[in-house]
Parts: structure tokens; sequence; C-alpha cells
């Protein structure tokens, strides 16, 4: 557990600006706009990270910025203009580049008027203890792991940040709206000679990230990986841990947008009820999940709903942006981009339903497969077969007769996300995880058969 | 900027920093997108602050603002020496840094055409008119377009006497059409993904594309990929256009050059590389004719690695990457040069805005011209596939194994550009597929293409990219893994 000690240092400290503050701000902006209407968004952050390599500290970095971010709608027209500035000239210079790019665009026949005042659910997602954590505190931890690498005769990379961020979003018809959140992550990779382990952590309290203990798991995987073996591609039952299920699955949010499949780009087009995934898999959009992070409400302010989007196999619902539910005459569901923009909505708080089922348990029942630890430079080659391509990374490994048997060579994978979750055999409880290509979502680990590994790497 | 900048440096020294540099920064931005006969994306922003590198302890810190009151920037320069001190509590030797002399100087990119003062409306009906174009086609059911344009103006300053004034005006503008048929999306860029071509150039970019002059033909390229033949698999030769070389340059060579990656510095997020230090000038990258610059000089062109002075106060460079297929040079920085035996760095130490740190990054990565004449190479080809514009790309973390795909291909038959191949995919090992290499066309063929979103670093940074090629051509490699079953 990292604590934060010394808050008289330097670092990430809480938003610069209060709450108060920004709203002084955006008084000021609706009292110099003659727009017909207007919106404000305001975000004060500030955040730092600690990075390491070859075990030593070798950046280490903060800071703190401001986004004023001004929406005017004229004559049925609507733009954006942003600073970071709030003297006087400044704040007249946005509201007027605001208004002056919407009077010279086409009428928008799709825009809507700005919403009136809602009411909000009430999230905690800010931890004092997270905002104070110091340059210090950071260091201390990371000298710890290095030390515990150098032990190891092992090197140790990672990063170790924390930050809180204040925002708000007001419009002219009376809307307002405001969240406070903070965010800390761990991220170690440890190395070898000939391997590697990774683990990474993420959470807005920051007394749930325990670096010595993923550095230690990461340590393992190094270690239990030296000499790596190559195997021939194929078709293998893959057991994936969740920040590898996370990175993958991440891939289909978008395909939840109602803008999507209104656009035919969706891998959903002509699939919604129909049974594509398996039995077991049920997922959710819940921005209230515990283990969820971000703002009760869109980028227009309209509160997020609990989606269920997909129901033991079926995809059933999708997501609303207010100007797509009227297009699809849909009710807004809470998940619209600030406007104006061209790609809708998407959902930004996945839960799967998860299982009970540990890692262990997979490997116990699997008789020939390979344990995943993370997956690296993913990228989509068929977007309607959901065919995704990519590496494994930072300890990869055979199972056999139930028991993890060694390291092996890193895999290109050639995958169909659809056909992967239809073969999934096992779920591990939905944690929160945290990848690289994805944003963190609540998902489990999966034991997954015929996963299709084409290609093997030199190392 | 130079009183922030003298403020600064005052108060590191004052605080116990041993060297400090400041980047101001004033980064303006105007983005512009079209969708189906409707305005997408429509926004300015601007942004201006200060970042603050010192040494102090002997070990590096940084802090950023945008409170650009004296009050401000001296409380940033303090925090970025507390910041330092921290860092070296877990520190195994002091920093220490390649000589460079003390510049300065101002500098502009050439441009004609100041983006920001052509009106809104010309840029919105421009792309508005390539969209109709592009929808005017059967079949296809999303048409798109985007205009993006970045002036950033910068001083650098050091305690090592340097003050630089840089300002860079970048332009990039792309069209996109979309087909859906049947269980199949299909699309088609032009003049690239990646939306479109960028450079450090003026609006007189946008007007040399000729976006609505080639909306209908990829419109109808778009919806004639759905009745194309598919990709074979198997080993073949393939001819790669530009600007796909262009990527296959950069994730291939551009990356696995950086020496903080070689060093290890990225080994938690970016990866590492493949080329060890004991490599270079030994190992052979690629086939003879292989012959590969880093090259941030405009006399390169106007690329988005284009500069006078990279974000570390060293002035542009040459290096020779690759010379007659000879691996011959790393991307380095003052901190990294002496790894290699080097006295100074390269200077490729570059920063998305005030409020990063630079860190290494490709300049402009290019494959000088060959000598073929592109209708010449194509009668020379005997049985291939042309592939053009990316589709997907990716690559292992240490820069070996990588796969690509392409929005479309061309059958080549006995020296003639047949049929169309759709999902076209090629992958191998970076090494033997720069050693197939044997023919590559002349300047008339060559483009210097914009990458701009290049992304690196904790936190990360986007940066653009320069990546010059011509059509190319690969023999004996695999094809069609990325949709084999």
């Amino acid at each position: 557990m990292t604590r934060a000690t010394n808050k008289k240092s330097s670092g990430a400290k809480g938003a610069r600006f209060t709450a108060a503050e920004l709203e002084r701000i955006g008084a000021r902006i609706f009292k110099l706009s003659r727009a017909d209407e207007t919106e404000v968004e305001i975000t004060s952050e500030s955040s730092a990270l600690t990075r390491f390599a070859n075990n030593t500290i070798h950046q280490n970095v903060a800071e703190g910025t401001l986004s004023i971010s001004v929406r005017a709608v004229v004559d049925g027209r609507t733009a954006r203009a942003s600073t970071n500035k709030t003297d006087e000239e400044s704040l007249r210079r946005v509201v007027e580049a605001a208004a002056s790019l919407a009077r010279n665009e086409p009428e928008n026949p799709h825009l809507l008027p700005m919403l009136r005042a809602q009411k909000y659910q009430k999230v905690a997602r800010f931890f004092p203890v997270t905002a104070a954590a110091t340059p210090q505190d950071r260091a201390r931890a990371v000298a710890r792991v290095c030390k515990m690498a150098e032990k190891n005769k092992q090197t140790a990379a990672g990063i170790f940040s924390s930050g809180s961020a204040q925002s708000m979003l007001a419009n002219s018809k009376g809307l307002f709206a405001r969240h406070e959140q903070t965010r800390a992550e761990f991220s170690v990779t440890i190395l070898e000679e000939n391997s590697s382990g990774w683990a990474k952590s993420n959470s807005p309290d920051i007394r749930v990230i325990h670096p010595d203990a993923l550095a230690e798991s990461a340590s393992r995987k190094a270690a239990a990986s030296r000499q790596p073996r190559e195997l021939p591609p194929g078709h293998y039952t893959a057991i994936l841990e969740p920040p590898a299920v996370l990175d993958l699955v991440g891939f289909l949010f978008y395909d939840f947008a109602g803008t999507a499949v209104l656009d035919k780009r969706s891998c959903l087009t002509g699939r919604m009820e129909k049974k594509i995934f398996g039995e077991n898999i049920t997922i959710w959009d819940d921005a209230y999940h515990p283990l969820q992070s971000g703002a009760p409400y869109d980028g227009e302010g309209v509160p997020r709903q609990k989606v269920l989007l997909v129901d033991r196999g079926a995809p059933k619902n999708l997501v609303y942006a207010r100007s797509t539910a009227k297009k699809m005459k849909a009710k807004p569901t809470g998940h619209g981009f600030s406007l104006p923009n061209e790609y809708g909505e998407a959902p930004m708080n996945l839960v799967f339903a998860g299982g009970d089922r540990s890692v262990d348990e997979m490997v116990r029942s699997t008789e020939r497969g390979i344990l995943v630890t993370r997956l690296w430079y993913i990228r989509e080659v068929d977007p309607y077969e959901k065919v995704l391509t990519g590496m494994t990374r930072d300890g990869t490994f055979l199972v056999e007769n139930g028991r993890v048997a060694g390291g092996i060579r890193n895999f290109r994978f050639n995958q169909s996300i659809i056909e992967m979750l239809a073969h999934v055999e096992m779920l591990g409880p939905a944690v929160r995880a945290a990848g690289e290509e994805s944003f963190e979502m609540v998902v489990p680990a999966m034991k997954v058969r015929d996963f299709h590994f084409s290609e093997v790497t030199k190392f | 900027m130079q009183q922030l900048a003298n403020w600064a440096m005052e108060t590191a020294k004052r605080r116990g920093a041993t060297y400090s540099d400041v980047r101001v920064m004033d980064v303006r931005l105007r983005d512009i997108s079209t969708k189906n006969g409707e305005v997408g994306a429509l926004a300015e922003s601007q942004s201006l602050g200060i970042g603050i590198r010192v040494i102090a302890s002997g070990a590096w810190g940084f802090a950023s603002t945008d409170r650009l009151t004296r009050e401000g920037v001296e409380a940033c320069a303090a925090e970025a020496v507390a910041i330092a001190k921290a860092s070296a509590l877990a520190k195994l030797e002091n920093v220490a840094l390649a000589p460079e002399h003390a510049h300065v100087d101002t500098w502009q990119n050439p441009f004609l055409k100041d983006p920001f003062r052509i009106p809104v409306e010309r840029q919105m009906d421009l792309l508005l008119a390539a969209d109709k174009e592009m929808r005017r086609v059967k079949g296809v059911t999303v048409a798109e377009g985007s205009m993006s344009f970045r002036r950033i103006e910068q001083l650098f300053a050091s305690t090592a006497g340097s003050s630089i004034h840089q300002i860079k005006m970048q332009s990039g503008a792309g069209i996109v059409a979309t087909s859906f048929a049947g269980t199949e999306i299909q699309k088609r860029s032009y003049p690239n993904s990646f939306g479109g071509q960028h450079m450090l150039q003026g609006y007189e970019l946008v007007e040399s594309l000729d976006l609505v002059g080639n909306a209908a033909r990829i419109a109808e390229e778009a919806v004639a990929l759905h009745s194309a033949a598919q990709c074979p698999e198997g080993q073949r030769t393939i001819i790669l256009g530009s600007s796909q070389l262009g990527l296959q340059i950069h994730e291939s060579i551009g990356h696995p050059i950086e020496l903080d990656r070689v060093l290890g510095m990225e080994a938690n997020f970016a990866g590492m590389s493949f080329l060890t230090v004991d490599k270079l000038r030994k190992l052979k990258y690629g086939s003879d004719i292989v012959n590969v610059v880093a090259d941030a000089r405009l006399a390169h062109g106007p690329g988005l690695g284009t500069f006078a002075y990279d974000d570390e106060g060293v002035a542009a460079q040459c290096t020779p990457i690759i010379t007659s297929g000879l691996f011959t040079g790393y991307l380095s920085n003052r901190e990294t040069a002496a790894a290699i035996g080097e006295k100074r760095s390269n200077g490729t130490m570059r920063c998305e805005s005030w409020n990063r740190l630079p860190i290494i990054r490709m300049t402009n990565i290019s494959l000088n011209p060959g000598t073929w004449k592109y209708d010449d190479l194509i009668a020379d080809t005997d049985d291939a596939i042309l592939m053009e514009t990316n589709r997907s790309w990716s690559i292992d973390d240490r820069r070996y194994h990588f796969q690509f795909s392409t929005e479309i291909g061309w059958e080549i038959k006995g020296g003639k550009k047949t049929r169309m191949i759709k999902n076209p995919s090629y992958s191998g090992i970076t090494t033997e597929f720069w050693n197939s290499c044997d023919a590559i066309c002349s300047r008339d063929h060559w483009t210097l293409w914009g990458t701009p979103n290049c992304g690196k670093g904790q936190p990360m940074q986007t940066m653009g990219t320069g990546h010059g090629a011509a059509p190319t051509r690969f023999r004996n490699v695999k094809v069609g893994v990325a949709f084999a079953k």
C-alpha cells in the first residue's frame, strides 16, 4: 500500500481550480456570449507520473492544465472553441470564436435545443489521499521495486502516476453538472535476459494500488518464462488474464453505438437479438458500478443510464446520444460525446457479468493451451467479422496436463472477437482491469477454445 | 516568451538545479470534419504554457503549467526541482549530457497560405463537395472528409545559453468512402488513411490534393471491393504503394532505431528493440539498394519531422540509418549519444506540447529513391500483388514480426496490372523483409508522407513523423495470413 506522507511536497495535488472558481469562469462566459445558446465545459487537472527503467527513475513529470471549452449555437448551427487562459480578453475571444465558427457552417437539421437542468446520481470518485500523493511517495515505492528487481538479478521498468481532475458542464438553459475524480496507476515490467513479466493496476483510490505485490507478480512471471520455447502457430485453447480480455473486448465498445449501426459500420448491423456469443456472455454499460470511474453524465449533460448491452449471448440494446436517439426512435441513454462530433456516442463503462473460476482452475482443467498475460498492438483486420490482430507480450506460457509448463515465444493472433465470445468455456470473477489498448473496464479472465495464433516471433 | 523562460531558469538555479531548459509553446488548432453531407466536428483551440526540465541532485525533474504569471512560473520551476530531488531517491548514476553549442536563432517553415486565414466556410465547402461526389456512387454507406491545421509557436531556452524561436505551420486533409454490403465493410481513403496527407505546409497542401477530383474514384473502388477476388495465401512477390511503404518504414525501421527503446527506457509501454547496440555497423538490415536516412532538415522536404532545432536545442541533422543495406545509425539525444560512442546528439528530441517532456522521436525517416520508373517496375513483374493504402498495422514490442493489411490490392500478371484484390495482407520478420527488397522507384514517384498519429511515452504523446517513400518491390513475402481461417 502506498501512503501519502508529505503533503508539503510538490507533485499531483488537488485540481488547481476549485469548483467555485470553475463556476465563476463559467458565469463570465455566459455573460460574454451573445449566441442563441451557449454551453461551457471546464476541466482543471493536476497529474504527475514517475517513470522508471533499468532499475532507476529516468523521467519524472508533473503538469497542471486547464481547458475552457465553449459551444455556441447560432441559427441552428453549432461549433466549439477552447482555450486555457482565464483573462477577460481570452474568454471574449473563445466565445467569439465559437459563435463565428458556428455562423459559417451550414444549418444542422439534426441539432436539438440544449438540455435543461438534470438530476444526477452521486458518484464518489475523489480520494484526497490520491490527490495528496507526492513525488517522494511515488519515488519510494519505485525504489523498493527497483531494489527487489536488483536482488532477483532482474530489471524493472514502469510507471507510478497519480492525479486529480475537477470538471463542470453548464449551459445557458440552466443545466449544471459537476464531477471530480482522482486517478492512480502503477504498471511494471520485469525483464530477464530472454523473458519478461508484467502487471498493472489502476484506481481512483491509490490505497488499492499495491506496487510491491504487482512487481512480485511480474517478477515471478519473468522467472517462470525463462528460455522460452517456440511452438507452432495454430488453434489453441487460450487462457486470457483480465488485461488480455480487456484489450480485446475493448474493440467492441463502439459497435454498441446507435450511430455505428445507423452508419452500418458496427459488427452488430443485422445481428441484434441474435445469439452470436455464448450463453455465458452478459455485458452491461454501468457508470455507477463500484469498480468503474468517470462522470455520471455525458457530453451534453444527459445522465448516464445503466444499459444491458448483451443478455446471455444476444446483443439486446445500443446506446444513444440525444440526436441519434431521435433518428432511431429510441431514448437517449447518456452516452453522447461532446458536440459537435460525427461519432455520436459509445458505452464507456463496460461491465461483464463474469463467473467464479480462478485462473488456476482454468489451468488445471486444460490439457494443452496457452496462458496469456497481456496483448500488444491490437488492430482491427475485419470490422464486420471483428477479426483483430496483435501480439502476446510479457508472459506467455504453455499449459500442459493441467499445469504451466514454461514460457513460449510470443505469438501473433488473428481472431474474430465474435467467435471468441462464442467459445468461452470458463469465466473468472469480473475485476477492474487495466491494459494498454482500451480504457479500463470490469472484465473477467476467460478460457477460450480454438483461439487462432497465426504466427510466431523471435522472442 | 523569453521573460517566462528566464523566470523559470533563474528559479531552478536558485533551488539547486545544475541545468535547466524551458519550452514555452503556443499551440493553435483547427479541426473540421464532415460526414454524409453534414458537418461532423468544427472546433478551434488554443493552448499556451511552459514546460520546465531540470537536473538537480544528478536526476531529472519536469513540471509544466499554463499559469504564466511570474508566481506561476516560479512555482512550476520549484516543483520541477523538487521532483528531480525525489527522482534521486532511485538513482543509479548522475545524468550526463553530450555537449551542444548554444544557439540563438529564429526559424519558421515556409508556407504560401495561412490555413487559419482561409474562411472556415470555404474549407467546409470543399469537404462537402468531395462528400457529395462520394455519395453519388451507389453503395457508399458513409462518406467522410477532414481537415486539420496546427500552428505551433515555441521558444526553447536553456541555461547553456540557447534561445531558439520556431514557428511550425502544419496542414492535413483527406477523404474516406465506406461501403457495407452483405457481411462486409470495405473502405477507400484518399490520399492516405490516417486523415489523408499531412505536411509542414499551409493551405496550399489541401488545394494540391484535389479531393473533389478523386472522390468518385475512391467511392467506386470501395464499392467494387465487395466483388473483388480475395487476397490469396502463400509466398508472393509484392509491390507496396508509397504511403503503405511509409508506414512500413515507420514501424519496422523508425521505431527500432529509437535509442531510448534500445536502452530499455520504453520497456514498460512502447517496448524495446531488436537493434541492440552491438548490431551498429554490423547488421545487414536490408538489401544493397536499401538506403534510409533520418533527416529533419528542410532540405529533405516539408515533412512532419522537419524543424530547425529539436526540443533539446540541437540543430536538425541528417543521419544515415541504413547505408547500402548496412545498419549505420540510431536516433539519439544528449543523454543517450554516449551509449553508442557518439559525442553529439543527432537531434531527435521532440514533445507534443508544453506539458510534455521531450523524448526521442522519429523525424523524417525516409527510404531514398531508387532508379525504376513505375511503369517499368510493373512491366518487369511477372506475378505479384500491388498493395495500396494502409488498413491495419501491428508489430511486436521488439519490432521483429509485423502484419499489415491494405485497403486495396491489384494482381500483377505478366507485367500488367490486372484484377482488383480485396483484403490484401502481408506479414514477416523485419530484416528478412528488407533484405528481400529488389526494386525501388525513382524520385519522380517519391512522396514525403506525414504520419500524424505516432504514440509513445508515458504519459502518452502523439507526434507527427515524416516518411519519404516510392513504390517498392519485395520478393517471397507471406501474404493472406490476416484472413486465413
